[in-house]
């Protein structure tokens, strides 16, 4: 479903990511494990199109994206679920998810809501409040009811459990579980290595912007390598 | 009953004001800048309102039509020529642009229109007496009142309830995140620009009819005040420029008519540093606190 193929990214003189290559299949849950800077968000802003790779290709359904603008990204079937959440902190939690159906048919727009409001019940008991006044948690189960409100074909998940209560941490993994049972791909970026690997079927290891490992979820949580960086010893 | 003919005027030059201030205020909300070419911009609509009027004798409403026309697309031409480039420099270059712009229309009208002083012919004429002999409202006082309440129920339906409007709060708020929703931010600025323009066409207008003379820097010193008005209600909020705009204008007249005519500036910017002093963020400016 996704194909990226060797692109290397620079910030100013920094060379980000060098030379990474990786696909997704449909149905899949792939996820990109790896120390913080390693450069995983940068490769999903790099997928989504607000950074540009200088070399090689991203295919998405066959389609080159090389030259699609980012707000031209959506339409196509990918969400992006960005780091830190990024949900609109002034705006009500249903504009939110409206903002996330932008490029769809204002007709399905309403049976989206729905089926969101039912993978999530407390954003639907919330629907009216600003979403500056949610948890941490709240604000993450918004942020991907918004990506889902686009019908995506393929989830881009970047940091999910990033600064919530183990609890939530759990709950956030469960969606996810839930979305790939439900035949979603996804593609998830994570610091916590064990989470990510127990509920992918692939994972790929990054090192300051190289693949260094690859394998299947749990082929990578048996990978002694992998275990000692990443899964504390 | 003077003072009541004090807080007609005010109230009216306030209106003008916030009609202005707006342009300011959704600018800046969306852009992060601070557009000091937008008086310069209610110049060139009154001087289309001039010309279609006075050399066209085109109807008045006809010439409204014709400056908000030509300021939109002014507004829309300033923003892709001048800021867009600049949309990743650093602010300082971007506002000695705005600077630029903004001496760039003034000596462009100066050349096509003349340095000389034009008498511009009111929208409306007379006034509504209501006392006779000592409290009377003119009908550009009335009209002015009017559009400006027009134009703020407008904008907040156009915020509140349209996909558009929408749009345009989520990127003032996040101009990535709204990418990945598929909004065209560049599209929305643009819009914004257009806006922004179209409501200083209209304050223009209704200025030099209130205060009936046109020269190449007639948008300068209401831009200030305007732009004044709306760090006063606190830049970024739609209802504070409201309320910059009608306390400033109501300052401004009663310094005028108590104090005295010449320290009705100092008086104004007395009462901003004050307020800006006790609520850094303006009137009804407020810092959402992010969650991490």
């Amino acid at each position: 479903m996704l194909k990226v193929n060797d692109i290397n990214v620079y910030y100013g003189a920094i060379h980000a990511i060098k030379g990474v290559s990786f696909q997704v299949n449909a149905g899949e849950v792939v996820t990109l494990i790896g120390a913080n800077g390693a450069g995983k968000s940068t490769i999903l802003n790099t997928v989504c199109g607000l950074l540009h790779s200088q070399t090689g290709s991203i295919e998405f359904l066959e389609q080159n994206l090389g030259s699609v603008p980012a707000h031209k990204i959506v339409e196509r079937g990918m969400a992006h679920v960005p780091e830190g959440r990024r949900v609109f902190l002034q705006m009500s939690v249903e504009e939110n998810l409206e903002m996330g159906a932008y490029t769809q048919p204002r007709a399905g727009i309403a049976a989206s809501l729905e089926r969101v409001y039912q993978q999530f019940p407390r954003l639907k008991e919330r629907r009216k409040q600003v979403a500056g006044t949610l948890s941490g948690g709240e604000q993450q189960m918004l942020a991907m009811g918004r990506g889902l409100m686009s019908n995506p074909k393929l989830l881009m998940l970047d940091e999910p459990s990033m600064g919530l209560a183990p609890i939530l941490v759990d709950q956030i993994f469960d969606i996810i579980r839930r979305l790939h049972q439900a035949g979603t791909t996804i593609l998830l970026v994570e610091q916590n290595a064990r989470m990510a690997l127990s509920v992918a079927d692939r994972g790929y290891v990054l090192e300051t912007g190289k693949i260094v490992a690859t394998g299947t979820g749990d082929e990578l949580l048996r990978d002694a390598a992998v275990k000692k960086a990443y899964l504390g010893g | 009953m003077s003072f009541l003919n004090n807080v007609i005027t005010g109230v009216s030059l306030g209106s003008i004001y916030a009609i202005i201030a707006l342009g300011y205020t959704m600018v800046y909300g969306i852009a992060k800048m601070l557009n000091f070419a937008h008086g310069d911009v209610i110049m060139v609509g009154a001087y289309m309102c001039f010309f279609a009027v006075g050399s066209f004798s085109l109807p008045p409403a006809a010439g409204v039509l014709l400056a908000v026309a030509v300021c939109t697309v002014l507004g829309i031409a300033i923003e892709r020529l001048a800021y867009k480039p600049l949309r990743s420099a650093p602010s300082l270059a971007v506002l000695i642009t705005a600077i630029g712009v903004s001496y760039l229309l003034q000596n462009s009208a100066q050349l096509l229109w003349g340095a000389d002083t034009k008498t511009f012919r009111p929208l409306v004429e007379g006034s509504l007496v209501l006392v006779p002999g000592q409290l009377s409202i003119s009908y550009v006082a009335v009209l002015s009142i009017v559009c400006c309440v027009v134009v703020m129920i407008t904008l907040t339906l156009f915020t509140g309830q349209t996909k558009l409007g929408k749009a345009m709060r989520a990127c003032s708020e996040d101009k990535a995140a709204a990418q990945l929703m598929g909004i065209d931010v560049n599209a929305t600025i643009s819009m914004t620009f257009a806006i922004g323009s179209a409501l200083a066409a209209i304050a223009g207008v209704l200025m030099c009819s209130a205060y009936p003379v046109l020269s190449p820097t007639t948008g300068s010193m209401p831009g200030i005040r305007a732009f004044t008005a709306a760090v006063f209600g606190g830049i970024g909020s739609v209802p504070g420029a409201l309320l910059g705009g009608i306390l400033l204008g109501v300052i401004e007249t009663f310094a005028k008519a108590y104090i005295s005519t010449d320290l009705s500036d100092a008086v104004v910017f007395a009462v901003l540093i004050v307020v800006l002093l006790v609520k850094p963020a303006g009137l009804m400016g407020k810092y959402v606190p992010e969650k991490v």
